[in-house]
């Protein structure tokens, strides 16, 4: 007997927090013909929701996770379930101090009300807390609870009031049909319902159901131990949620949150205990919930003492007793960052491995996703289309999990990379860059040398030029050969791996106009052109920056950055028109850079072709032999030095490697790693990187990119763009130059990025979105002898000279506005490139 | 000053669905989690207090491998002062073998110095309900046995110690006066078990335990197979919604003797 609607227009599988703050925004947005389906009952269906402890502290580093919670908070409130409260992340160690500053840094950056607070605040505003255990603690007065199940109901029955909904629950998805790449139905125990769009939005189940339609969605069901300790005579008296501020015990990575007369321990300190999602019991076989699982007494035992140790005379009270004891299922994923979006499935689409502090606002921007095709928060790290195939495995998930969850409350550095699940995709010259000593980071999974060893006597050829770090933190992941690389290729020249470009062909007759309506540029040139443009979506923001080369009348090839690959493979396969094909050439194709002055004579001695200034203009590309191998070269730069990207057959690139190895030395020539070209090099010339000053929140006005002329033909954001240049930007995008590094200690130290832009004694900016400028980018311009910040200024402040201040761990240091445009602070009139 | 032993036994929770193992000898406790049974804790309970009023020795034993320790550790969570673990499979263990265990630890304490005045147990385990081992330890032990009781004090009198065993019995409240040494199998319902406190937990974590080896190769239960029941099937009435529900609902609570009329 068939219980469930025929058809819908759009399926939500899922009740939880995600489900139910989805259905409300898409019914605001005027969605109708809405069905949502979950396994359990109402209200509690007993996902992570469910058992979630509630509370909301509102600073990450990360910019779209934190605007996630604001909006969540709003929206909690705005439902009459948020109880503010205050929450504290207490320091047991200086280094967790300087970490706390750190968090203050992101604070100012976001415009969160924060400040660094004595173990005497602390005690003044939580009495059972043992003062003598911390050195001090961060602050948060707009910390709260919320109840996430009222807010999922009342958003659930705004939806079903509208007319929008019908919410169907006990009902189990079985199954997922696709047919010619489009989500078609849904099959459930209870009757099958054609749909137009499905959304998995079941939290840890989703991957079981996203494998119905083959799509990886990749998280992984973790254990997050919690006790409840009560009732505490201390606590009494209070009644309702929450009186007294939340504790984070930072360095035990464990909490204390009060709760009516209980007091409730979480803790993330324990082993990674994870599960697969097929494994979770089903709700006849749990005791409590299928996400609350049996406590495991000995994970906890150090939480536990911890905890003690902190609130001795509250947790020791006589009468409170450890009255509820589980091990809650939540979500996790390789990276930490959630997984929104439409999937590979045209219609299907993912809203998983979210927390209650975004629920809300996901559930805002996903709807405005779906409905628009663009969301007001960019949401471009949680793009489901982020994934790599290496990253889809539930063994990468499981591996780095494992490794991440312990960090949960961790100092994390903000270029730290990951151990475990490392060498998935090699140059084919690694073992080269091996001998040479190359220091690899992750990018995509490609190992990619980051600097080499083997210059590293260069560091004390260039002495202090090269910059060096005294501090750990700054000096941490980071290395001063990476600035002597740069001053040798500036002075000789230098030769890169960049294979971990991601690099598709558009091919067919509709080659062009897919390019053309995806590219602001024109792409609409001569074959041998190189064309570098912004990618934008429909509300004018960026989606990407990349090259494309015409190769032939109906072949162009896209070469972008490795990390965000796959998302502008999947945008250019979305866009395609007039039966154009896309076909990855990743795996196919390594590249290799050679820059620096002398990079025409190395190339010249490899090659008979006419590498001349004339014979081989700037932006063009044609295939050339370079040490007999055949290769596609492009003149192009990112490091504003005369050069080319070599594009060659993997199997040829060791001999290509090899050669300009040998040829270059004799010029004083050096392999050099990212660093140059993802940093020094490219902040040197002000180049722009997507997901550092470029994201879909941000336009090709503010950031200073706009040409002279419009093209013609239409594109993807055009009459946004066009609106964009009629209006006088809110922000403006800047290169600082920090002028004294001595802090108080005398030690000098060096921004990372992230850190927010003062003025000069201190006042906090506003941009005219109401932003506060933080930096994008930091890094060392050794050619400048300059530390050079990136940021997007309010306009008044965006002049030459302005005198501001960067907030570094809470001390400020003087910076000095050097561009307010793409101009570079080195070789402005790019004479080095001709 | 008394002594109590009290006998525990690391059991599925069989709150929710039982789920039986392969071979159909024993409960899967895989998904479900480990606990000891209801009537055990009671037990744990009665020999707590028992022993916390006279300051006495309350010890918890229990045979089973080496997962078992983590119910040691919880009797210790709210108690008990001392703790043996007989290290063996317990599906190995059949009831006789479970009883001359004991017997066993009872009699190697004893001639320690430590002689358990009183021993009480569950009046089954919630995974085998073999109902045997109480009486089969008093036979062993030559003691007396009370069987079923909810309650135990023990009390002084003119004879020496006795216990003083309640329960309820067919016809009605059965009250026994047994002067120690003495056996008692508890059936839940007479105490409310409490939970640990967090010193409790933290120092149960120090208690050094006891770990000894069986002391005889077990004969096991002669058990063949075990089958579930075919499920009941749960029938949901809705009451109503919203306010409109409320007089339902107060019925129901009365029905159930939840709420007084």
């Amino acid at each position: 007997m068939a219980e469930v609607p025929g058809s819908a227009r759009c399926v939500v599988i899922g009740a939880g927090i995600v489900g139910n703050s989805l259905v409300h925004h898409l019914a605001k947005l005027g969605w109708t013909d809405i069905v949502q389906l979950d396994q359990g009952p109402l209200p509690n269906p007993g996902g992570s929701t469910g058992h979630a402890s509630n509370f909301i502290f509102l600073t990450d580093h990360s910019r779209e996770i934190t605007d996630l919670t604001l909006d969540s908070v709003e929206q909690y409130k705005e439902l009459g379930v948020f109880t503010q409260c205050g929450g504290f992340e207490v320091a047991r160690t200086e280094e967790r101090m300087e970490e706390l500053r750190r968090r203050m840094s992101s604070a100012k950056a976001w415009g969160i009300e924060a400040e660094m607070v004595s173990p005497e605040f602390v005690q003044e505003k939580v009495p059972f807390l043992d003062k003598d255990q911390i050195i001090g603690a961060f602050w948060q007065p707009g910390v709260g609870v919320v109840d996430s199940l009222r807010a999922g109901t009342i958003m659930r029955e705004r939806a079903i009031e509208a007319g929008a909904l019908t919410t169907v629950p006990n009902v189990e998805v079985t199954g997922l049909d696709v047919e010619d790449g489009r989500v078609r139905r849904v099959h459930t125990d209870k009757g099958t319902i054609e749909a137009e769009y499905v959304v998995i939005a079941c939290g840890v189940w989703s991957p079981k159901i996203g494998d119905m339609a083959g799509v990886s969605i990749p998280l992984t069901p973790a254990v997050h131990q919690m006790i409840s300790v009560g009732p505490c005579p201390q606590l009494a008296g209070e009644t309702g949620e929450i009186t007294f501020p939340i504790v984070r015990d930072m360095d035990t990575f464990c909490y204390e949150r009060q709760h009516g007369a209980d007091m409730e321990v979480g803790s993330y300190a324990h082993r990674a205990i994870l599960m697969e999602p097929e494994d979770i019991p089903t709700i006849e076989q749990s005791k409590l919930s299928p996400t609350e699982l049996p406590f495991t007494e000995d994970d906890f035992d150090t939480q536990l003492e911890q905890a003690y140790e902190l609130m001795p005379e509250l947790l020791g009270a006589d009468g409170a007793e450890i009255r509820y004891a589980i091990n809650g299922l939540l979500s996790l994923t390789c990276d930490g960052a959630p997984i929104l979006g439409e999937s590979h499935v045209k219609g299907l689409w993912t809203a998983s491995a979210v927390w209650i502090k975004e629920g809300p606002g996901v559930g805002r921007a996903v709807a405005e996703w779906m409905t628009q095709g663009w969301s007001e928060i960019d949401l471009a790290s949680s793009d489901i289309a982020r994934f790599h195939e290496h990253q889809k495995r539930r063994e990468h998930t499981r591996l780095r999990t494992t490794e991440s969850f312990i960090k949960t409350y961790g100092i994390i550095h903000p270029n730290e990379q990951y151990e475990s699940d490392r060498d998935q995709r090699r140059a084919p010259m690694h073992e080269s860059q091996q001998k040479l000593g190359a220091f690899c980071f992750e990018t995509a999974g490609w190992e990619r040398p980051h600097w080499y060893e083997s210059n590293a006597p260069l560091v004390e050829q260039y002495g202090d030029a090269v910059m060096p770090r005294e501090h750990e933190w700054d000096s941490r992941w980071w290395s001063p050969i990476i600035n002597a690389e740069h001053l040798r290729m500036r002075e000789a020249a230098g030769v890169i791996d960049l294979t971990a470009f991601q690099i598709f062909d558009i091919e067919g007759p509709g080659a062009l106009d897919s390019v053309q309506q995806t590219c602001v540029a024109q792409c609409d040139v001569a074959v041998g052109k190189v064309i570098y443009t912004p990618v934008l979506d429909a509300h004018g923001g960026f989606r990407s920056d990349l090259t494309v080369m015409r190769l032939g009348d109906d072949h162009f090839r896209v070469v972008t950055g490795g990390a965000h690959g796959p998302a502008d493979h999947q945008w250019f396969a979305d866009h395609l028109v007039g039966g154009a094909t896309i076909t990855d050439r990743t795996d196919d194709v390594s590249t290799i850079g050679l820059w620096g002055p002398k990079a025409r004579d190395i190339l010249a001695s490899l090659t008979d072709a006419d590498v001349s200034g004339e014979g081989f203009p700037m932006l063009t590309c044609r295939e050339i032999t370079v040490a007999g191998v055949n290769v596609l070269a492009s003149r192009i730069s990112y490091v504003g030095e005369l050069g080319w990207e070599l594009y060659v057959d993997m199997a040829d690139a060791p001999t290509l490697w090899q050669a300009l190895l040998d040829t270059g030395d004799s010029h004083g020539t050096v392999p050099m790693g990212i660093g140059v070209y993802g940093t020094t090099g490219r902040i040197e010339k002000g180049y722009r990187a997507y997901g550092m000053e470029l994201d879909a929140e941000r336009t090709i006005v503010e950031a200073g990119m706009q040409r002279p002329k419009v093209k013609a033909a239409d594109f993807v954001g055009k009459e946004a763009y066009l609106a964009q240049r009629e209006t006088a930007p809110k922000a403006v995008l800047c290169t600082l130059t920090v002028e004294d590094h001595t802090s108080a200690s005398g030690v000098k130290r060096y921004m990372l990025g992230g850190e927010p832009i003062l003025t000069r004694d201190g006042g906090t900016l506003t941009d005219g979105h109401g932003h506060h400028p933080y930096v994008t980018t930091a890094g060392s311009a050794p050619s400048l002898g300059k530390h050079v910040l990136l940021a997007y200024l309010p306009v008044e402040q965006a002049k030459i000279g302005t005198e501001l201040a960067v907030s570094y761990m809470e001390e400020l240091y003087p910076v000095v506005v050097g561009s307010v445009d793409a101009t570079p602070l080195f070789d402005p009139s790019n004479e080095r490139m001709r | 000053m008394a002594d109590v032993l009290v006998c525990v036994k690391r059991v599925p929770d069989i709150t929710e669905e039982v789920v039986l193992s392969e071979d159909g000898l024993s409960v899967d406790g895989r998904r479900s989690g480990f606990t000891m049974s209801a009537h055990e804790e009671c037990a744990v309970e009665l020999a707590v207090q028992a022993t916390a009023a006279s300051g006495g020795q309350a010890t918890v034993m229990t045979i089973g491998d080496a997962e078992a320790v983590e119910q040691l550790r919880n009797a210790l969570a709210v108690g008990c002062t001392a703790a043996t673990h007989v290290l063996g499979e317990p599906f190995a263990f059949g009831p006789a073998d479970v009883a001359s265990e004991i017997a066993a630890v009872v009699r190697d304490h004893e001639a320690e110095g430590r002689s358990h005045d009183l021993v009480l147990l569950g009046n089954d385990a919630a995974d085998s309900g073999d109902f045997q081992v109480g009486i089969r330890l008093a036979y062993e032990l030559g003691r007396p046995v009370v069987n079923g009781a909810s309650t135990v004090v023990i009390e002084d009198s003119p004879e020496g110690p006795v216990v003083v065993a309640v329960g309820e019995g067919p016809e009605g409240q059965e009250t026994y006066r047994v002067t120690l040494p003495a056996v008692v199998t508890i059936r839940e319902g007479g105490v409310e078990p409490r939970y640990p406190s967090v010193p409790g937990r933290l120092k149960a974590k120090k208690v050094p335990i006891e770990e000894r080896q069986p002391v005889a190769e077990p004969k096991g239960g002669g058990r063949v197979k075990m089958t579930l029941p075919p499920p009941t099937p749960s029938a949901v009435t809705i009451l109503g919604e919203g306010p409109a529900a409320a007089s339902a609902v107060v019925d129901v609570f009365e029905k159930l003797g939840v709420l007084a009329k």
